[in-house]
């Protein structure tokens, strides 16, 4: 086994991409382990940890790009491997047909589009807050994607922005559309009259893609990143995007989505939504319903229930709680039986594996009342998923989360997390799984496929013990979303998942079958 | 320029990070440059202080 | 603090553009250079002893001691260089410039350059041509004898051109090759074709016999680099009035002696800010490899340093090809050099840039901010001395050059008081 590290100075590349390339370079005939990476403390400290290190490490500094391999001599060879590297490189930069100019800073791409109004940031943290500085101070809204943003930054960041009257959307914000642009994460949609402000990535996606399959539109989907209610930051964002809104000319029903906001800040909100010439649907995910509708706003209790009362109250319709099922109970009866039919007596666990953070939030909130749920988002402390007894128990898990995401791409991006999960945690002893399976820009281009093929995988597992499993899901996406909405819908259902037309029924179908399951058939 | 102005115009985004936000961006015909980005300074602390001496303004 | 600085700058730049280089005769180098001396040879780049010296600029010296007939072989050279007999300096220190190996010696004729701005001069030899050759380091008798006919024959005809012909402007000249294909350093066939158009009616008007003025023309034709000992001169008596502007941060030199790469900022008057050269990755002559190669060598990049030269990549295309890339790159090299220099050439403009002028004054804050490094179009030469070049190719400057710099001009202005606290 040789162990050799090859080096590019002065070389550029973003850490998917890098990540990317260690996968399929891993997948070498004869390559038994490979790092591919910038040369940062933190990756070099990886490489170590998997037995790559080198002499050349020593030299490597932050700029320059890094492939440490360990390969059987005898099958291929270093010069073999870099010329996988540059293949796979040419083949993602050539796909991309991009031929322009790249300039090397902020300042150079300002100068190259005059009228530039918009700076996306997705730089590793540690640097995301001085490239967020420099374009407010250019007097350009921004979407911040990075997370690990301190909040004194974020604070000082967003102060400035209000002062100016720009859109500092972040950190850890995934999912906005500005003028009908999808930024980042985001579903494509139609043009409309509903204005979405909210802090959360998956949730804005769903609940924007639901009111586009009830046939309305979006105006303006403005994120505030996940930690903009909380005190500190007092929700300066949620109030700009909600003030925007209002004086809106294009916008008549505006809508907010957060997970419960601290009080003070809720305050505010509540404040500028009882002045609020438009009708304003909160979904403060599990939030407070009576101070919500005793300012004049309409309050929700799921993401999907947010999407059509905001179709309801511009359509003039009367408003009432989605607590159900798209169809008939007999219908949902039928499927709850067939499913419990399916299971033997020991199977009555339930693994439920998320890819998005609010999706998985929802599932929680339902479930995790009903039954005991281990998770790395627990509803308390007992419940966290490393006090999973011996004996076991049901488990959901985000998986979009920073423990599942360190040297890994997020699995909205790269399903091969949640494909691993699925290996290790399903076994003869789960009864029901419960997926989301999210479209969009930014996502996976065959998501569905993914779940569909580790569903087939696990059949053939449990097969072998005379088993089977009830499988549930919900895609998140519209009919003009690249992964073919219907496609996904198609693919799923021919491996006899359940699919449902949203996240909040797929987890009510579940809580149905875990009911039966649990009480046994 | 505020929010609702931002609402008027064409949007023209500048890239910095990850690539493939750019490349979606491109696909829909949006006015977008992907930054070749790198560490300011190539996030060298020492040039990073001794840059911040200088560019303060009088 | 930035208010000072960009003043600084503004005037460099204005320096810079104003230059009026002008080609105005010729002179034999202990008469014209300043300093010159019989022990006393020049080399490319910065200050360097023999014993640090690689291949090609040893060879130039003991090339140059058989020609100035202080040693007989090349054994004796050898011994008499690293004797203590020889000093070396740069010729940056005489207002001097030199491609490659860059030896200049006492006897040898050279272009005298005046910058009609500011009425400093500069200096350069005369191209050799292709081959063996001094400049890169080559040193049989053939090099000595190649020399001698220079020394004897293209000398005196083309000095005497130019009495008759009265001074060249180069800067039109250069503006004129840029938009025919040339970037004046590695590609210089359109501006030597230029200057034998404007001084063939005068060479033939000289004193001398028809042998000798066929012998002269035949020879600058066979040779598409005539050019570039020009542009070279030209470039640093551009560069030199600007390399005295207090606290600016604008590059006046780049150069390197085969075994250093050297710059040197305009606040920090003639101090060297060094790294090791680099290896140049480019493409290799058949037969030849990156194991063949000497580090980077010669003070050709002064033309880089100007804006033409590599950072004008775009309008040769070329020399792309021959460095392995295509005319979209070269393009994308000069479009990324505007991102570290500071203001558009007013007069070197370069069609496939929209007639964008060339990217002038390299700033070293952009280049540390930016982390991107000034672009060199180089040959390469062979690291054993007299082979000759192996290929072509980009390469940079080491970054440690502009780290030094940096550090050394902050410092400066905490001396000077300048920085607030």
């Amino acid at each position: 086994m040789t162990l050799q590290t090859s080096i590019k100075r002065n070389a550029y590349y973003d850490s998917v991409t890098l990540m990317l390339l260690s996968r399929e370079l891993q997948k070498l005939d004869g390559v038994e382990d490979v790092l591919v990476g910038m040369g940062t403390d933190l990756n070099l400290d990886l490489a170590r940890g998997l037995g790559l290190a080198t002499d050349d490490f020593d030299s490597l500094t932050a700029n320059d790009l890094f492939i440490a391999a360990k390969f059987e001599e005898d099958l291929i060879s270093m010069q073999k491997i870099e010329e996988a590297f540059l293949e796979t490189l040419n083949k993602s930069t050539e796909s991309d047909g991009d031929d322009d100019y790249q300039p090397s800073s902020l300042h150079a791409a300002i100068q190259a589009i005059p009228g530039a109004n918009m700076v996306v940031v997705s730089v590793p943290g540690q640097y995301a807050a001085a490239e967020v500085e420099d374009a407010l101070d250019a007097g350009l809204h921004v979407m911040l994607f990075s997370d690990n943003v301190s909040v004194e930054d974020e604070l000082r960041l967003k102060q400035k922005a209000v002062e100016k009257g720009l859109l500092m959307m972040g950190p850890d914000c995934g999912t906005a559309i500005i003028n009908g642009v999808p930024l980042c994460f985001a579903n494509a949609v139609r043009r409309g009259k509903i204005g979405v402000v909210g802090a959360s990535g998956t949730g804005t996606q769903e609940v924007t893609a639901q009111i586009h399959k009830l046939g309305e539109g979006l105006s303006q989907v403005i994120g505030t990143g996940g930690r903009d209610l909380k005190d500190q930051i007092g929700g300066l964002m949620m109030i700009q995007g909600f003030e925007a809104l209002i004086a809106d000319s294009q916008t008549d029903v505006i809508v907010l989505i957060s997970k419960p906001p601290a009080p003070a800040v809720a305050e505010k909100i509540y404040r500028i939504a009882k002045d609020s010439p438009k009708p304003v649907v909160i979904d403060f995910i599990g939030g407070n319903r009576a101070a919500i509708e005793s300012v004049g706003a309409i309050a929700c209790i799921s993401l999907e229930d947010a999407a059509q009362k905001a179709v309801g109250i511009l359509r003039g319709q009367p408003v009432t709680d989605f607590t159900g099922f798209s169809i008939a109970e007999e219908e949902i009866e039928r499927l709850v039986a067939n499913a419990a039919a399916k299971l033997k007596s020991d199977q009555t666990e339930l693994r439920a594996l998320f890819t998005g953070g609010t999706l998985a939030d929802e599932a929680m909130k339902l479930l995790g009342v009903n039954y005991d749920i281990y998770s790395n988002i627990p509803l308390s402390p007992e419940m966290a998923i490393k006090n999973l007894p011996e004996g076991r128990g049901h488990i959901c898990l985000d998986l979009g989360e920073d423990e599942f995401t360190r040297g890994r791409p997020h699995p909205m991006i790269d399903p091969q997390t949640r494909t691993d999960f699925f290996k290790s945690h399903v076994d003869g002893k789960t009864g029901v799984i419960l997926v989301d399976v999210v479209l969009g820009f930014g996502s996976h281009s065959d998501p569905a496929g993914a779940v569909a093929a580790s569903v087939r995988e696990i059949r053939q597992r449990l097969s072998n013990q005379g088993k089977d499993v009830v499988v549930i899901a919900s895609v998140c996406g519209t009919d003009l979303d690249s992964q073919d909405l219907h496609k996904s819908v198609a693919t799923l259902e021919e491996e006899g998942i359940l699919v449902m037309p949203s996240n909040a029924q797929a987890v009510r179908l579940t809580d149905r079958v875990m009911q039966r399951m649990i009480k046994g058939v | 320029m505020s929010v609702n102005d931002l609402f008027k115009q064409e949007l023209k985004v500048v890239n910095l990070g990850l690539k493939s936000f750019h490349t979606d961006l491109k696909s829909q015909g949006v006015t977008a440059v992907h930054v070749n980005w790198k560490p300011k300074a190539g996030g060298k602390k020492k040039m990073l202080d001794l840059l911040s001496k200088i560019n303060k303004v009088k | 603090m930035i208010e000072i600085i960009e003043n600084a700058n503004k005037e460099a730049l204005e320096i810079i553009q104003n230059g009026q280089p002008t080609l105005i005769g010729l002179g034999i180098a202990e008469e014209v250079i300043p300093g010159m001396a019989k022990d006393l040879f020049l080399h490319a780049g910065p200050p360097i002893t023999w014993e640090k010296m690689s291949g090609p600029l040893r060879g130039g010296v003991m090339a140059g001691l058989m020609y100035e007939s202080m040693a007989a072989t090349p054994e004796e050279a050898a011994e008499y260089a690293a004797s203590g007999k020889l000093r070396f300096d740069p010729c940056h220190h005489h207002n001097a410039v030199g491609p490659m190996a860059g030896i200049v010696t006492a006897r040898m004729p050279v272009w005298i350059v005046e910058n009609k701005a500011y009425g400093n001069r500069a200096y350069c030899t005369l191209n050799e041509g292709l081959g063996k050759v001094l400049r890169m380091g080559a040193y049989g008798p053939e090099v000595i004898r190649h020399l001698q006919w220079m020394e004897s024959v293209l000398y005196p005809v083309l000095k005497e051109t130019i009495e008759i012909h009265g001074p060249i402007d180069l800067k039109v000249m250069i503006t004129q090759a840029l938009q025919m294909g040339d970037e004046v350093h590695n590609r210089n066939k359109a501006a030597t074709s230029l200057l034998i158009r404007e001084i063939a009616p005068s060479i033939l008007k000289t004193s001398f016999s028809n042998e000798d003025k066929i012998a002269v023309l035949e020879f600058l034709n066979s040779n598409d680099h005539t050019f570039l000992n020009l542009s070279m001169p030209a470039a640093k008596a551009t560069l030199e009035p600007a390399g005295k502007v207090k606290h600016s941060t604008i590059v006046y030199t780049m150069a390197r002696n085969g075994t250093e790469f050297g710059i040197r900022v305009a606040a920090t008057g003639e101090r060297w800010f060094t790294a090791p050269a680099e290896i140049i990755d480019g493409l290799y002559f058949p037969g030849f490899s990156m194991e063949d190669a000497n580090p980077d060598v010669g003070d050709s990049c002064i033309t880089e340093t100007l804006g033409i030269g590599g950072f004008s990549m775009a309008t040769a295309p070329a020399i792309v090809q021959f460095v392995g890339g295509t005319p979209k790159d070269a393009v994308r090299y000069t479009t990324s050099m505007y991102e570290i220099t500071t203001e558009e050439s007013r007069f070197y403009k370069l069609p496939p840039m929209n007639f964008r002028g060339a990217p002038t004054g390299i700033d070293i804050r952009k280049v540390i901010e930016t982390q991107v490094l000034p672009v060199i179009n180089t040959g390469i030469a062979h690291k054993e001395a007299g082979v000759g070049q192996v290929g072509a190719g980009v390469v940079h400057p080491p970054m440690a050059c502009f780290e030094q710099a940096l550090e050394a001009y902050v410092n400066l202005l905490e001396d000077e008081g300048l920085l607030e606290e």
